[in-house]
């Protein structure tokens, strides 16, 4: 690990204005993604500024009905936070179900949103990575790439976005509010994630010095008939094979509201349109689900070792969307 | 609802303190005592801990957050030490496995490791039962299932899972349901 210089800010303006005036630097939040990749010269900051003393830890109603989680708030907190788990129990499950009991007492939820993906040749300085240097070539194209993605590629990058919370926000059309040099800006969370394209290397659309302060929940009565189901090598302490975020009613036998989205098959945290049009105002049956599930993965790409995450992924949206219709069955 | 529009608000300059790279004085508060010491920014909790306060009771076992050996306290919430910055633990309270004890009495959680033989080489032993410590605090300790999952952060290599889980509904069981208290 490289030499760093660290500042801990306590208002959000010098935490901005310290960044942003410096090119070599970057925020330290619960430095569980930072510090691991500084350790392996992956991330390369000559000086952290620790924001951990800013007040931006708060779980706050917002005035049309919403939820803002602050940036800071951790992992665990949120998860736990009674409001969350009753209005929005995709989001505590996506939670509880990342990371570690420990990782999650340290992890920010914008840190989460942050986080850099985990493809075995981005964390290897001696692999070829477009995304970690532009232009040197995609280890995993022809490599170990069975965790990599099927959908959203392109031909410089396929590594899977690792967060779990960020497919929950997907579905549910959160808002990611941020402050930088250049003042306050709402990102609605498709825009907040980039897809690889030719510029794997750009994740975001926030510039230097851009923190992000808070993540706004819509308010969004379906959300309260949410889940998060995560399909992993192991049953816990594991990155997501596949994931599946779903809200859902149902009135009459038919799909009144459907929110639906991915994880752990795509370069970003994965909005299910495809499925989610063939779902709306169907019949709530097996049929549906599978036509919908067909429909969305028709435009998978496999790369070799991961091809059987088409079929899994299929097989978990339609399981997801049979729990619910039960559920909402016996409500 | 104002979508990438920039509200316009002047950040602050860079007029935060910079401490570094070279060797800085911090002070960490450590099971009770104040201990100073020199070290660069970039030293992690642990390395603090094991190489500068000699306290080898917190393991490495990975150095990157995948298997628990680090397991600390920070004030009273258990944390990885390799994946924290000594120098960020200024202003707080760090427990480690050394500080569990009250003097020759062991913690509940030790001696009954000890009993339920829970352990065979014991390298993952102290991040075992800061984790079951807490865990009892936190109340996630319920059954077996809950035990399991709320200790999955917490690998042991030689498998002694059976062993670990049975120590910890003993000490669950001994405070009736009620919260570990240290
Ligand atoms: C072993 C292991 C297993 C894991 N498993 C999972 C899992 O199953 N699911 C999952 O979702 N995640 C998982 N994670 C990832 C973990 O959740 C993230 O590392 C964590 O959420 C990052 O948050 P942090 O506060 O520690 O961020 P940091 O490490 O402090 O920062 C990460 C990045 O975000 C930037 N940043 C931090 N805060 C802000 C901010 N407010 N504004 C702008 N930029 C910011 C930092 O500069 C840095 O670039 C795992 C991690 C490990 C080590
Ligand atoms: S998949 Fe992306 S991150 Fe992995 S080696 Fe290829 S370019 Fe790098
Ligand atoms: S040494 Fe910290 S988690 Fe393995
Ligand atoms: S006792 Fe050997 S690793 Fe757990």
């Amino acid at each position: 690990m490289r030499p760093i210089s660290y500042s801990r800010v306590s208002d959000v303006g010098t935490a901005i204005g310290t960044v942003a005036a410096d090119p070599h630097s970057a925020f330290l939040a619960g430095g569980t993604n930072q510090v691991d990749l500084l350790r392996i010269y992956v991330e390369q900051p000559r000086r952290l500024v620790d924001i951990n003393d800013l007040p931006l830890k708060q779980v706050e109603e917002l005035p049309g009905g919403g939820l803002r989680l602050g940036g800071l708030a951790r992992m665990s907190d949120v998860a736990e936070h009674p409001t969350v788990r009753r209005r929005y129990p995709m989001v505590t499950e996506s939670l509880l179900l990342g990371a570690s009991p420990q990782l999650r007492h340290m992890a920010s939820v914008a840190g989460n949103l942050m986080q850099r993906v985990r493809c075995t040749y981005f964390r290897d300085t001696e692999a070829p990575c477009n995304k970690r240097a532009p232009g040197t070539g995609c280890s995993a194209m022809e490599g170990v790439n069975r965790g990599h993605a099927v959908l959203g590629t392109s031909e410089c990058c396929i590594a899977t976005h690792p967060s779990d919370l960020g497919v929950a926000l997907m579905a549910l059309d959160a808002v990611v509010q941020t402050e930088g040099p250049a003042g306050q800006r709402s990102i609605p969370i498709d825009d907040f994630y980039l897809l690889p394209g030719r510029t794997p290397e750009r994740e975001h659309p926030l510039t230097h010095g851009e923190l992000v302060t808070g993540i706004d929940l819509p308010p969004l009565p379906v959300a309260a008939r949410s889940r998060y189901i995560k399909i992993r090598d192991r049953e816990s302490y594991e990155f997501a094979l596949v994931a599946v975020a779903v809200a859902m009613s149902v009135a009459g036998g038919r799909i009144a509201e459907i929110r639906l989205a991915l994880g752990g098959v795509a370069t970003k945290p994965w909005r299910a349109r495809a499925a989610e049009r063939e779902l709306d105002g169907a019949p709530a049956t097996p049929e549906s689900f599978t036509r919908a599930a067909e429909a969305e993965m028709a435009g998978a790409t496999p790369h070799g070792m991961n091809a059987f995450k088409i079929e899994l992924g299929k097989r978990t949206i339609v399981r997801a969307l049979t729990e619910m219709a039960e559920r909402e069955g016996s409500a | 609802m104002k979508s990438h529009q920039a509200i316009r608000t002047a950040p602050a300059p860079d007029s935060a303190v910079v401490r570094g790279p070279d060797e800085v004085e911090v002070r960490l508060r450590v099971n009770g005592t104040t201990r100073r010491m020199f070290i660069e920014p970039r030293v992690s909790l642990l390395d603090a801990l094991r190489d500068r306060l000699d306290l080898h009771g917190t393991k490495k076992g990975c150095n990157q957050g995948a298997c628990g050996a680090c397991t600390v306290w920070v004030d009273r919430r258990r944390v990885l030490a390799c994946l924290t910055l000594a120098i960020s633990c200024e202003n707080r309270e760090i427990t480690t496995i050394e500080g569990l004890a009250e003097g020759d009495t062991l913690h509940p959680m030790q001696q009954a490791f000890l009993d339920a033989d829970a352990f065979q080489c014991g390298y993952c032993t102290p991040g075992q039962i800061m984790s079951a410590v807490a865990l009892l605090t936190e109340g996630h300790a319920r059954d077996d299932d809950e035990i399991k999952e709320w200790m999955s952060g917490n690998l042991c290599r030689c498998a002694a899972y059976p062993h670990i889980r049975r120590a910890i509904r003993r000490v669950r069981d001994e405070q009736g349901g009620e919260r570990a208290s240290h």
